[in-house]
C-alpha cells in the first residue's frame, strides 16, 4: 500500500504514453459515435435518397414500438447467457482433463482447441450442412440408424442449434485460459488437500474451483464483449428465424442496416446497441469486475 | 568486403529483373474494370472463359469480385448509393434495375452497337430491365418457374402429366407418391426465409390464388382470405409431403434434393433444368419430367421472372470499357463460345430468341421449349386478379420490399415449423408490413 | 496393472473421446473436401470412398487463393503490429502509474467493442470513401487495429501488473526514464504475454468477416471473402465448399497449433499468483 501510495504521489507525467492510444479510440469511438448519433435523427434511407431531413426522434419511437426490438434484446440475453454457461462449465471440464498426465495430452489439446481457429463463417456453414441438416446430415443418419425420426434442428430448436454451434466455437477459449491457471495451482497444496484425505470432487470443488474464480472472470468477460455482437452464426444458419426465434440485436440492425438500408433506424438500434452494451458493462463491473483489481 | 561485393551483386540482379519485368508489360495504358457478381454456375462460367475478352480486348483488364448473392446485394447496394465507386460492372436483377434506374445511379444502355442486336433479346426481360423504356442492364441469364417432377415415380403410380397442371393435383399427386420411410418426400418446396427464397414461391402461389400484396392505394393484403389460402395450402401440402427441414430449404438445398432421388415434385427457377440434365450433376438426368408452374383460381402470375443482368454503375470511372465487357458477356457470341466450351446445355438461358432458334440448342435442351413459354407468358405487371400497384410477379418494386420480404418471409418459416399458426404468422405480417408502408409514407 | 496405470489408461480413452468429438466437425470438413460433390451430399456417410483433389482444383480456377491468403497475413499481421505500437505504453501507464480514472478507461475501452459493426457500417463507409482508404490494406489495418485495441490493452495490463514492481523501482533509482524503463525492463520482461496479446489479436483479425467483406472488393481482399464466394452457390456445392474451407483456415490453424504454446503461456490474465 505504501508503494502504491508513493507511485502515485511521483506523479509521473503519463499523459505521452496513454494519449496516442486513448486518442486514437477516442476519435475512433466518436466520430462513429456521433455520425451514428446524427444519423439516428435524421431520415436518412440509402435507397429512397429523396426523403432527407430531419427526423427528430422518429426513429427511435419506430423503434422503440415495434415489438421485434424487445425480442431481440430477450434473444440476445438467452444467447449470451447460454454460451457462457455452456462454455464456462465445459472449458473448466475440459481444462481438468488436459490437466491429467496421460498418453499424448499434447496432441490431444491441439484437437481440442482447434475450434477457436476456424472462422465463424466457416464453422456455422459446416454446422448447418454437414452435421444438422435434417436429411444430409451425419446427425440425421445417425438418429434414422438408431430408428428414431432425425431432428429437423433449426426449424425445432433453432436457438439451442445457434447456441451449439457458437458453444463449440468458445469452449476451446474458455479451456485454454483455464488450462493456464489449473497449471499454475500450487502442487504442494493439493499435496496437503490429498493428505487431509479430500476426495477428487471435494479437491475439486474446495481446492480447483476457487482457484479458477479470477479466470473464469476473464473468459465471462472477454466471451461477452464478442457474444453481444454475435452475427455471422445467425446470418449463415437461420437468417434470425423461424420467426423471430433466433433475431439477435445485432441482427436485428442488421435488418435495418443492410436489408431496409434505413441508415436513420440502423443509427438509432446502434444507439440502442450501445446502451445495452453500457448496462451489461455496468452489470459486469459491479459483479465481475471486481475481481480484476483494476 | 566480400558481403557487401556479394549483396551488390544481389542488388544489381533484382534491378535487371525489375528492368526486365518492366519491359514485359505492354506500353499501352490498361484500364481496369471491376465485377461484382453472384456465385452462380453461369457466371462462373462466365469468369472462366472471360481471358477470351481479355485476349480480344488487351487494353482491359478484368478483376472478379464473385460473392453469395445476399452479401452481394448488400455490398453492391452500400457502393452505389453511398457513391463509393468500388465496381465498375455489378450484377443485379430485375427487382434492382427500375429502382435504381430511378435514382440515376446506373449508365443507360443506350447507343448499344448494331451487332449487339438487341431485338433478339426476349422482350418480358428487356422490359424488366427497362425504367422509363430506357434500358438499363443487359440480361445475362433470364428464368421463370416450372414444375419438375419424376418420370419415373410418376409413370409408377400411374399419373400423367397434363401441360397446365393446378395445385388440386399437385395436392392429390403428392399423396400418392409419397413414401418418407424411404427417404422419398412428394414435394419439394422453398422453405428458407428471404424475399428471394420462400416469398418468390410464396408470391407466385398467393397471385395464383387471387390475392397481391398491396391493393391500388397501397394497403397491405396480408390479411385477406387470399393470402391463408395460399398459406395455408403451402404449410399444409409441405407438411404432410415434405422433407423434414423444408424450412431451411432454399434453392440450392432442393436442388441437391432433387438431384439426389429425394424429391417427386419440386416447383423452382427453370434455370435448374439444364442442372437436373446434366448427369455429372445429378442422378436423376434420365428421369426427369417438366411441366408449366402449377395454377389455381387465377391462370396468370403463377410462375414468376427474374433475370441476373450486367448493369454499369454512374459512379464507374471505366463506363467504356465497362460497356465493351457487358455487350460481349450478353452477346449471341458469347453464348455460342459457352456452347463450344461446355455443350449447349450449359449456355445461359432465357435470354435471346436465337437461342431458342437454334437446333443444338433445342436437342441438347428438351426443356427449352417451355422454358421459353414460362418466361414469355410472365408479365410483371398484369399479374394478379385485381389490379395493382406496383411491378413484379413475385415482389413489390418498391425499395422497402427487401425488408417487407425478410419479414414476411421469416413469419411463413415460423408458420411453416408449427411456431406460430398461419393466421398468427399473417396477422403479424400484416401489421409490420403496415407500420413499414407507414413510416416509408405510402400510407397514413 | 496398478491402480495409477489403469487410472491413466482410463484417461487417455476419455481425453481422445473428447479430443475427437471436439474435433470431429473439423475433421469431417476436410474429409468431404476430398469427396466427389455427390459423394459429399449422400445422407449415409462414407469414410471409405476414392479421394480426389478435383476439388482443390475447381476452387483455385476460380479464385487466386494466394492473393486471398497473403492480403490476410498482410492485415492481421499489420493490425497486431499497430496495436501493440499503441497499446504498450497504454498498458504500462495504466499498470504502473493508475489513477482513479484507470478502471473507468479500461472498461469504456471494452464496452466500445460491443457495438455491433453493422451500425456504424455506412458512417464508417462513408469516412472510408472521402479518405479513399477503400479496398485498400491500410484501411483494414487500421480498421482491425482499433477494434482489437481494448482487448489487447487489456491483456497487457494484466500481464504488466504482475511484474515486480522492485524491478522497474530499481531501474528507477538507476535514472531511467519512463520511456527507457518500459523499453529495457518491461518489454523483455514480458515477452510470453506480448506474444500471446499478439497471437490472440492475429486470430481475431484473421476470422473477422464484417468488415472484411464490406470495406474491401479486390486488392485487399482477404480469405473471408474467398469463403463468401463459396458459401451458397447455386447446384451441388458442399465438396467445394469443404475444400474452400479447409483452405480458408490451414494457414490461421496451423499458426496456431505451432504457437499454442506460447499462447498458454501468455493467456494467465494475472492467475498466477
Amino acid at each position: 500500500m505504501a508503494l502504491f501510495r508513493r507511485e502515485t504521489q511521483r506523479r509521473v507525467n503519463t499523459l505521452p504514453l496513454v494519449a496516442p492510444s486513448v486518442g486514437v479510440l477516442l476519435i475512433w469511438m466518436i466520430i462513429p459515435l456521433v455520425m451514428t448519433i446524427w444519423f439516428s435523427l435524421q431520415n436518412y434511407n440509402l435507397i429512397v435518397p429523396t426523403i432527407r431531413g430531419f427526423a427528430g426522434l422518429d426513429n427511435y419511437a419506430y423503434l422503440l414500438d415495434d415489438p421485434a426490438l424487445w425480442t431481440a434484446m430477450i434473444n440476445t440475453l438467452v444467447l449470451v447467457g447460454s454460451v457462457l454457461a455452456i462454455t464456462v462449465v465445459f472449458g473448466t471440464l475440459f481444462a481438468v482433463l488436459l490437466n491429467q498426465d496421460f498418453w499424448g495430452v499434447g496432441a490431444a489439446r491441439l484437437f481440442i482447441i482447434a475450434p477457436f481457429f476456424v472462422m465463424p463463417t466457416v464453422s456455422a456453414l459446416i454446422w448447418k450442412n454437414m452435421l444438422m441438416h435434417p436429411v444430409n446430415g451425419l446427425f440425421a443418419w445417425i438418429t434414422r440408424s438408431l430408428g428414431l425420426p432425425p431432428v429437423d434442428w433449426f426449424a425445432d430448436v433453432p436457438m439451442l442449434s445457434v447456441i451449439i454451434i457458437v458453444a463449440w466455437q468458445w469452449i476451446p477459449f474458455a479451456t485454454l485460459i483455464l488450462l493456464t491457471a489449473l497449471q499454475s495451482l500450487d502442487e504442494e497444496q493439493k499435496e496437503a488437500a490429498r493428505m487431509d484425505g479430500a476426495g477428487p470432487l471435494s479437491m475439486f470443488y474446495f481446492i480447483i474451483l476457487p482457484h479458477l474464480g479470477r479466470s473464469i472472470t476473464v473468459v465471462i468477460m472477454i466471451e461477452t464483449i464478442f457474444l453481444l455482437t454475435i452475427f455471422a452464426e445467425i446470418f449463415v444458419t437461420t437468417s434470425g428465424g423461424p420467426g423471430l426465434a433466433t433475431t439477435n440485436l445485432a441482427f436485428f440492425i442488421y435488418i435495418r442496416a443492410l436489408l431496409e438500408f434505413d441508415v436513420g433506424g440502423a443509427s438509432a438500434g446502434g444507439v440502442i446497441a450501445i446502451i445495452l452494451a453500457n448496462i451489461v458493462a455496468i452489470f459486469l463491473v459491479r459483479s465481475v469486475a471486481r475481481n480484476l483489481d483494476a | 568486403m566480400i558481403k557487401s561485393v556479394k549483396s551488390a551483386a544481389v542488388l544489381s540482379s533484382t534491378m535487371a529483373l525489375a528492368v526486365a519485368l518492366g519491359a514485359a508489360v505492354p506500353a499501352m495504358a490498361q484500364t481496369t474494370v471491376t465485377i461484382a457478381t453472384v456465385n452462380n454456375g453461369d457466371m462462373v462460367v462466365m469468369q472462366g472463359l472471360s481471358s477470351a475478352f481479355e485476349a480480344a480486348n488487351p487494353d482491359i483488364e478484368l478483376e472478379w469480385v464473385v460473392l453469395e448473392e445476399n452479401v452481394l446485394r448488400q455490398r453492391a447496394t452500400t457502393d452505389i448509393a453511398t457513391g463509393g465507386g468500388q465496381f465498375d460492372v455489378m450484377t443485379i436483377g430485375t427487382y434492382e434495375v427500375p429502382i435504381w434506374a430511378a435514382e440515376g445511379w446506373l449508365t443507360a444502355m443506350d447507343n448499344l452497337p448494331d451487332d449487339y442486336r438487341l431485338d433478339d433479346v426476349l422482350e418480358p426481360v428487356r422490359a424488366g430491365l427497362s425504367y422509363d423504356d430506357t434500358l438499363y442492364a443487359l440480361p445475362f441469364y433470364a428464368e421463370s418457374s416450372m414444375l419438375f417432377y419424376r418420370s419415373d415415380v410418376f409413370a409408377d403410380a400411374g399419373i400423367e402429366v397434363p401441360d397446365q397442371p393446378t395445385y388440386d393435383q399437385v395436392a392429390e399427386w403428392a399423396a400418392a407418391i409419397h413414401d418418407p420411410d424411404n427417404e422419398f418426400y412428394a414435394i419439394c418446396l422453398r422453405g428458407k426465409p428471404g424475399w428471394g427464397e420462400n416469398m418468390a414461391f410464396l408470391s407466385t402461389l398467393v397471385n395464383t390464388f387471387g390475392g397481391q400484396w398491396f391493393d391500388m392505394d397501397w394497403n397491405p393484403q396480408l390479411d385477406s382470405p387470399e393470402w391463408a389460402a395460399a398459406v395455408n395450402f403451402y404449410v399444409d401440402l409441405l407438411n404432410n409431403y415434405g422433407p423434414p427441414g423444408a424450412s431451411s430449404n432454399g434453392f440450392n438445398e432442393n436442388l441437391a434434393l432433387f438431384s439426389t432421388g429425394r424429391c417427386g415434385m419440386w416447383i423452382d427457377a427453370t434455370v435448374a433444368a439444364g442442372m437436373l440434365f446434366n448427369p455429372d450433376q445429378s442422378q436423376v438426368s434420365d428421369q426427369l419430367g417438366f411441366a408449366r408452374a402449377p395454377i389455381d383460381v387465377h391462370p396468370v402470375g403463377s410462375n414468376w421472372l427474374w433475370s441476373w443482368a450486367l448493369a454499369i454503375p454512374a459512379s464507374s470511372d471505366a463506363a467504356d470499357a465497362a460497356t465493351r465487357f457487358v455487350t460481349w458477356a450478353t452477346s449471341q457470341d458469347y453464348i455460342e463460345l459457352v456452347a463450344e466450351n461446355n455443350g449447349w446445355v450449359a449456355a445461359p438461358p432465357g435470354t435471346r430468341i436465337s437461342t431458342y432458334e437454334n437446333p443444338n440448342y433445342q436437342e441438347a435442351a428438351p426443356f427449352a421449349g417451355s422454358v421459353l413459354a414460362a418466361i414469355q407468358s410472365a408479365d410483371p405487371i398484369n399479374t394478379t386478379a385485381n389490379p395493382k400497384p406496383y411491378s413484379g410477379v413475385q415482389y413489390a418494386g418498391i425499395p422497402e420490399f427487401q425488408a417487407i420480404g425478410a419479414t414476411v418471409g421469416q413469419m411463413m418459416a415460423a408458420a411453416l415449423t408449427g411456431q406460430m399458426s398461419v393466421e398468427q404468422a399473417l396477422a403479424s405480417a400484416q401489421s409490420s408490413t403496415e407500420r413499414v408502408m407507414r413510416q416509408a409514407g405510402y400510407i397514413d | 496393472m496398478p491402480t495409477s496405470q489403469r487410472h491413466k489408461l482410463m484417461m487417455s480413452l476419455l481425453g481422445w473421446v473428447v479430443a475427437f468429438l471436439v474435433f470431429f466437425p473439423i475433421l469431417w470438413m476436410f474429409l468431404t473436401s476430398f469427396k466427389t460433390e455427390l459423394d459429399a451430399v449422400s445422407g449415409t456417410p462414407n469414410i471409405f470412398f476414392e479421394p480426389t483433389l478435383e476439388n482443390y482444383a475447381a476452387v483455385q480456377e476460380r479464385a487466386d487463393y494466394f492473393r486471398f491468403a497473403m492480403n490476410s497475413i498482410i492485415i492481421s499481421f499489420g493490425s497486431t503490429i499497430l496495436a501493440l505500437v499503441f497499446a504498450i505504453p497504454a498498458a504500462y501507464a495504466m499498470a504502473f502509474f493508475p489513477s482513479k480514472r484507470t478502471r473507468g478507461t479500461l472498461l469504456w475501452m471494452l464496452s466500445t467493442k460491443m457495438l455491433p459493426p453493422v451500425g456504424v457500417l455506412v458512417p464508417v463507409y462513408l469516412i472510408f470513401r472521402d479518405l479513399q482508404l477503400l479496398d485498400s490494406h491500410l484501411g483494414l489495418v487500421i480498421v482491425f487495429a482499433l477494434m482489437n485495441l481494448p482487448i489487447i490493452v487489456w491483456m497487457l495490463f494484466t500481464f504488466f501488473k504482475e511484474v515486480p514492481k522492485d524491478i522497474l523501482e530499481a531501474g528507477r533509482m538507476d535514472g531511467a526514464s519512463p520511456r527507457q524503463e518500459l523499453r529495457f525492463i518491461l518489454i523483455p520482461l514480458s515477452v510470453p504475454g506480448i506474444a500471446s496479446t499478439g497471437l490472440l489479436s492475429v486470430i481475431l483479425a484473421w476470422n473477422e468477416a464484417f468488415w472484411s467483406l464490406n470495406l474491401t472488393t479486390v486488392a485487399a481482399a482477404p480469405l473471408t471473402a474467398f469463403i463468401a464466394s463459396f458459401s451458397s452457390p447455386e447446384g451441388l456445392f458442399w465438396a467445394k465448399l469443404s475444400a474452400a474451407s479447409t483452405m480458408a483456415i490451414a494457414p490461421i490453424l496451423i499458426f496456431g497449433w505451432l504457437s499454442q504454446k506460447q499462447l498458454v503461456r501468455g493467456l494467465t490474465f494475472g492467475a498466477v499468483k
